[in-house]
């Protein structure tokens, strides 16, 4: 019996030992021929093998049709494996889980994480960052005009192309030194697809204070990049034109596809561009009312739609807006 | 911008590998893009020479060509119409890899019979090498390509695609790119100082050039080349432009497009015998008035545009485009060569009204030095004088009213290092500045210097631009990592951002997905969703909308919530909770609109049964109110629901929410008629609350209250009221006894035996004192205080 594994080598086993052919009712058929004093003793030893046969067979069939022998066995057992009462738990959006994600990054580096209006003035998101009428730098980001009457000092309304007005507009109420992170949609007129969204998240960064250099930016966002993407990720600063830095600086993280040798994903480069940063220019210092004789400060603002594309390879950018159940419930 | 490696070497004398600039030019800011090996796969091609063309014996179409290659003869088969003999061609040899002509791919070719006859080889035609698309024909070879020489070395080429960055006009040319590639080289490159000789009159007594608007207009330089004859450029030249990415058309317009792309000078070339009264007048536009460019389409301009004018009107849009008017053609003879500067304001202004960007336009608009005029205009005239034939007029028009000195500008080494954090010595920084063509004045100590930067680099302007030249040439590897260390600054506390998190936290803990949807909305939908004939709100509409549907900034989250709730649905089947937590716009007379941050959700049942133990959960309004209640009793506030009167939700089962007796939000049913809009076929609910006001209103500072240390005691009552009665009644009474600590209605019933009209209500009431054990008698002193007080104000009966 102890040998047997499947329901086919039990039955087999009943017919041999159990069956109308088996020895113990051969036994049992022959009784009545017996003397009654053999009858008895005889009847009684084979009922008790008999019995003891059948409770063997009850057991093996048991452990056959459910598994563990020592459960089934319990009074009131219920099959493990039906499925759990379910408590139903939502889905954070992705976007926003890498927003938190960055914030906690930064503000345990001491930036304080502030937002800002969505629709802005052009002065903020424009003149104020040494982005003048007219500068061609303002082709790369083409805006979404209000229309509202300017306001009495002819400032014009506008959805934010980017975080950064609130560099200024933080400048204008703090006093130095200061340490902010401004998470936040900005707004682009650009025809939508796979790669492109007229509506995205940036992450804007700002530390000024006297005598901060290039090498604390370098040294930040190496430290934001160690946590975030991994301390395996080798980073690259190259020179970079935003008008509102002087020195502008490009950060770019090895690709995690082809660590660097090149790929489709990369462009071939093996770099993947992250964000653009740079020392807060004179100008942009200026416009926020701090003496840049005095203070000089880091920037940095970044895209994070990209964020999750590359870390889970979404191929389509667009999916993040298309509020489908089927794409949230798998962040 | 695309540059031809073997132009960069005109000026850069030392070797360099091509990939190895394309690195630090990146690196230096100008990202290369691409770089584009012409000829690289071209093994097994060399210059050929046609000796005979004979006709195909089998087909009409094809003809038999010996090919010379000086080593070898071959007898190709070929069906290219302009083959001819004494030709020189691109010749492949059986092996070499083309890009097949009708496939588009790579391929070997392979020996083969076309039409019985065995062809040793191919005369390629462009598409074949990869040049171009044209298949029509086969490359004619100049005369004096060596016979036999492998293609790629006769016409290969290395291309650099660099995105060049706003702030470079220099980087829009080849001399600024091959200047920037020395310095990061770190070697010096060489460049001539363009001249011409003039013969005869001056050209002063040729053309009369007046600015009427110098503020738009910092320079005009003019030359005037006569005599020449309109042809095709040598193939030199045509390479290096076609290779540059432009188009050649006749020698003298060639030589201004190779002038631009050589010294980044927009130049424009005008039939001279057609401008009136041998005159050029720059001044700006008439109001309105029609002009038509050079690419035959009629333009409307403005009188913040400038032009050039002849003695009757306009000829060209200043720095932008030249008129069909004055245009070279075949037969022009005598051309007058513009060489000017344009304020970049205005150029971008009239190329952005306009909707026409050109190769100048590009340059112009990034602030052009206006010391490049007169050079490039030299180098011009000496090009088509060579290259035309003619003779130019004694020396340049040269108006320049708006042409100022490089200024110095004054750098301390301190800050240098201070503002990059970097060691670098006085030495290091000069050597660097120098090596970019800058000049060095020395300053009154060792900490100070002034640096006069090139004249092309119209972009170094301040101390910060002189900072990054020193960063950018030493590379940025050079500057260490530091880590922040100076004290953490002052920081204000934004409870806003903790409690948006705990409000998402709460929701996902309920089931509910965040959802992000788009800003943009319009205002039929909006009116879809409130049930508004007429919106209460009328939206901050957008001046260019992308679409209709999202031509205005939103006012409510409904419209999204409920459409994705549609969208979903579509394969769905089960219980949709959706929310989403942020802002609307609300506009505000004369300033930006109101943003408050606005928290939504949207529920509905699910359409089956989805578990072997559990019916599927009846969803109704107080499914939603339980969702608001615990929610908001996690952020530590109480409401109080009045009824309500919101359009977009069924009348009768939708409640305020109000907190301290203002109203903060609304729940209830989405009216049937919204359903039926965004073609719901189910009952489904919706909350919405002003997640900024609620935050003033969250309890921050909670107080605490012993633990209790007496046992409750519990008593069921049922109470027969009139249906008018509300709980919120029964509620008030009860809660003018202290000794009350818990209520809880469970159970409503009506129907026999209760009284038509009227209905049970049964409460479970918890009675505890803080001082003692509470008695029976105790409990039923009040309890009967509490029926009889229930009697006399709402009439209620204790069913018994």
């Amino acid at each position: 019996m102890d040998a047997i594994t499947s329901r086919e080598e039990l039955d087999a086993w009943r017919i041999k030992y159990l069956g109308k052919k088996s020895a113990i009712l051969a036994i049992l058929k022959g009784l009545g021929s017996l003397p009654v004093e053999e009858r008895k003793v005889a009847g009684a030893g084979a009922n008790s093998l008999k019995n003891e046969l059948e409770a063997l067979l009850k057991e093996k069939e048991a452990s056959l049709a459910g598994g563990q022998a020592g459960q089934d066995k319990a009074p009131g057992a219920v099959d493990i494996t039906l499925p759990g009462k379910p408590v139903d738990l939502g889905h954070i959006h992705p976007i926003t889980q890498v927003l938190y994600e960055l914030g906690e990054i930064f503000t345990s580096m001491g930036f304080e994480v502030v937002e800002g209006p969505e629709v802005e003035w052009d002065y903020y998101n424009f003149e104020a960052l040494n982005i003048p009428k007219e500068h061609p730098a303002r082709d790369s980001m083409q805006t979404f005009w209000v229309d509202a009457p300017p306001a009495e000092d002819g400032r014009e309304m506008l959805l934010r192309t980017h975080t950064s007005p609130m560099q200024i507009r933080v400048m204008e109420k703090q006093k130095p030194p200061l340490r902010i992170v401004v998470p936040g949609r900005v707004f682009r007129y650009e025809a939508t697809d796979a790669t492109h969204l007229h509506m995205f998240h940036q992450i804007e960064g700002l530390a000024i204070d006297k005598g901060i250099t290039m090498a604390d930016l370098k040294g930040s966002l190496y430290e934001f990049s160690r946590r975030f993407f991994g301390p395996d990720r080798r980073v690259r600063f190259r020179c970079d034109f935003f008008p509102f830095v002087e020195p502008g600086v490009e950060m770019a993280v090895e690709c995690a596809v082809c660590h660097g040798s090149g790929c489709r994903l990369c462009s071939q480069s093996g770099w993947i561009e992250i964000l653009g940063a740079g020392m807060v220019h004179p100008r942009v210092l200026e416009a926020g009312g701090i003496d840049p004789e005095e203070y000089s400060g880091f920037a940095f603002g970044m895209g994070i739609e990209r964020i999750p594309l590359l870390r889970y390879g979404i191929d389509d950018i667009r999916l993040f807006y298309s509020n489908d159940l089927r794409f949230l419930r798998q962040f | 911008m695309k540059v031809p490696v073997s132009w960069l070497r005109d000026y850069i004398k030392e070797p360099f590998e091509a990939d190895d600039l394309a690195h630090r030019i990146t690196m230096a800011g100008t990202e290369v893009a691409g770089i584009e090996r012409i000829g690289s796969s071209w093994e097994g091609v060399c210059v050929g020479l046609v000796l005979e063309v004979n006709p195909h014996p089998n087909a009409d179409r094809l003809r038999l060509v010996t090919v010379d290659t000086g080593s070898s003869r071959n007898e190709v088969v070929c069906g290219a119409p302009n083959v001819a003999a004494g030709q020189k061609i691109a010749y492949a040899r059986i092996g070499a890899c083309l890009i097949d002509g009708h496939t588009g791919q790579p391929a070997t070719l392979k020996p083969a019979k076309i039409r019985g006859v065995v062809s040793e080889g191919m005369v390629c035609s462009e598409k074949e090498l990869g040049l171009s698309d044209d298949h029509e024909g086969i490359i004619e070879l100049p005369e004096s390509a060596p016979l036999g020489i492998p293609l790629t070395e006769y016409m290969g080429e290395t291309v650099l695609d660099l995105e060049v960055t706003p702030n470079r006009p220099d980087m829009l040319s080849v001399i600024g790119v091959a200047c920037e590639g020395a310095a990061l080289l770190g070697v010096d490159p060489v460049i001539c100082e363009p001249e011409f000789t003039g013969k005869g009159e001056s050209i002063d007594q040729l053309v009369d050039v007046s600015i009427e608007a110098p503020e738009l207009c910092m320079r005009y330089a003019a030359s005037l080349v006569r005599g020449i004859t309109i042809k095709e450029s040598p193939d030199w030249l045509k390479n290096r432009l076609v290779n540059a990415g432009m188009r050649p058309i006749n020698n003298v317009v060639d030589v201004t497009n190779y002038v631009m792309l050589e010294y980044g000078q927009p130049l424009h070339a005008f039939d001279y015998r057609n401008l009136a009264g041998q005159k050029i007048i720059v001044r700006r536009a008439d109001e309105g008035a029609n002009f038509k460019t050079l690419d035959g389409i009629e333009r409307k301009l403005s009188s913040d545009m400038l032009m050039i004018c002849d003695g009757k009107g306009p000829v060209a849009i200043a720095g932008v485009m030249g008129g069909e008017n004055s245009e070279v053609t075949p037969g022009t003879t005598d051309v007058l060569l513009e060489s000017a500067s344009f304020l970049p304001a205005s150029v971008h202004f009239t190329s952005s009204r306009l909707g026409l960007t050109s190769a100048a336009s590009q340059r112009f608009e990034r602030g052009l030095s206006p010391h490049l005029a007169l050079k490039a205009l030299k180098r011009a005239t000496s090009l088509i004088a060579e290259l035309a034939g003619g003779m130019p007029a004694t020396g340049c028009i040269d108006k320049a009213p708006g042409l100022k000195p490089v200024v110095p500008v004054p750098v301390k080494v301190s800050r240098v290092n201070g503002l990059l954090g970097a060691s670098y010595n006085r030495e290091e920084i000069v050597s660097t500045l120098e090596l970019l063509g800058c000049e060095l004045l020395p300053g009154s100590n060792q900490d100070e210097m002034a640096v006069k930067p090139p004249y092309w680099r119209s972009d170094i302007n301040i101390e910060a631009d002189v900072i990054e030249e020193v960063a950018r040439i030493r590379g940025y590897d050079t500057i260490p990592l530091n880590m922040l260390d100076k004290a953490i600054p002052n920081q204000t506390p934004n409870p806003m951002l903790g409690f948006k998190r705990h409000l998402r936290q709460a929701l996902v803990g309920l089931g509910f997905s965040e959802i992000q949807s788009w800003a943009m909305t319009s205002s039929v939908m909006l009116k879809k969703v409130l049930n508004q004939a007429e919106l209460e709100i009328w939206p901050l509409h957008l001046k260019k909308p992308m679409t209709v549907e999202q031509e205005c900034l939103r006012t409510s989250l409904r419209p999204y919530l409920v459409s994705s709730l549609a969208s979903n649905r579509r394969f769905e089947e089960g219980a949709i909770r959706l929310f989403e937590l942020g802002s609307v716009y609300l506009p505000r007379e004369g300033n930006l609109p109101r943003e408050p941050q606005i928290l939504a959700g949207i529920i509905s049942a699910s359409r089956v049964k989805e578990h072997w133990d559990i019916e599927p959960e009846k969803t109704d309004f107080f499914t939603l109110k339980g969702i608001v209640e615990g929610l908001l009793a996690s952020a530590g506030v109480q409401a109080e629901y009045l009824p309500s009167n919101d359009g977009g939700l069924k009348p009768g089962v939708q409640a305020a929410i109000m907190i301290e007796g203002k109203q903060l939000g609304v729940l209830g049913e989405l009216h049937p008629q919204v359903c039926k809009a965004m073609e719901l076929d189910e009952s489904v609910y919706l909350f919405e609350i002003d997640a900024s006001q609620l935050l003033q209103y969250k309890l921050v500072d909670k107080s605490y209250r012993p633990v209790p240390r007496y046992p409750a005691v519990l008593r069921d009552i049922a109470l027969v009221v009139e249906n008018s009665v509300t709980h919120s009644q029964v509620m008030e009474v009860l809660s003018g006894y202290p000794l009350v600590v818990d209520v809880k209605l469970f159970d409503i019933y009506t129907g026999k035996p209760v009284p038509e009209g009227s209905k049970s209500m049964a409460y479970r009431l918890a009675f505890m004192s803080d001082k003692k054990t509470l008695t029976d008698q105790a409990v039923d002193k009040v309890l009967e205080q509490i029926l009889s007080r229930l009697e006399k104000q709402l009439g209620a009966v204790l069913r018994r």
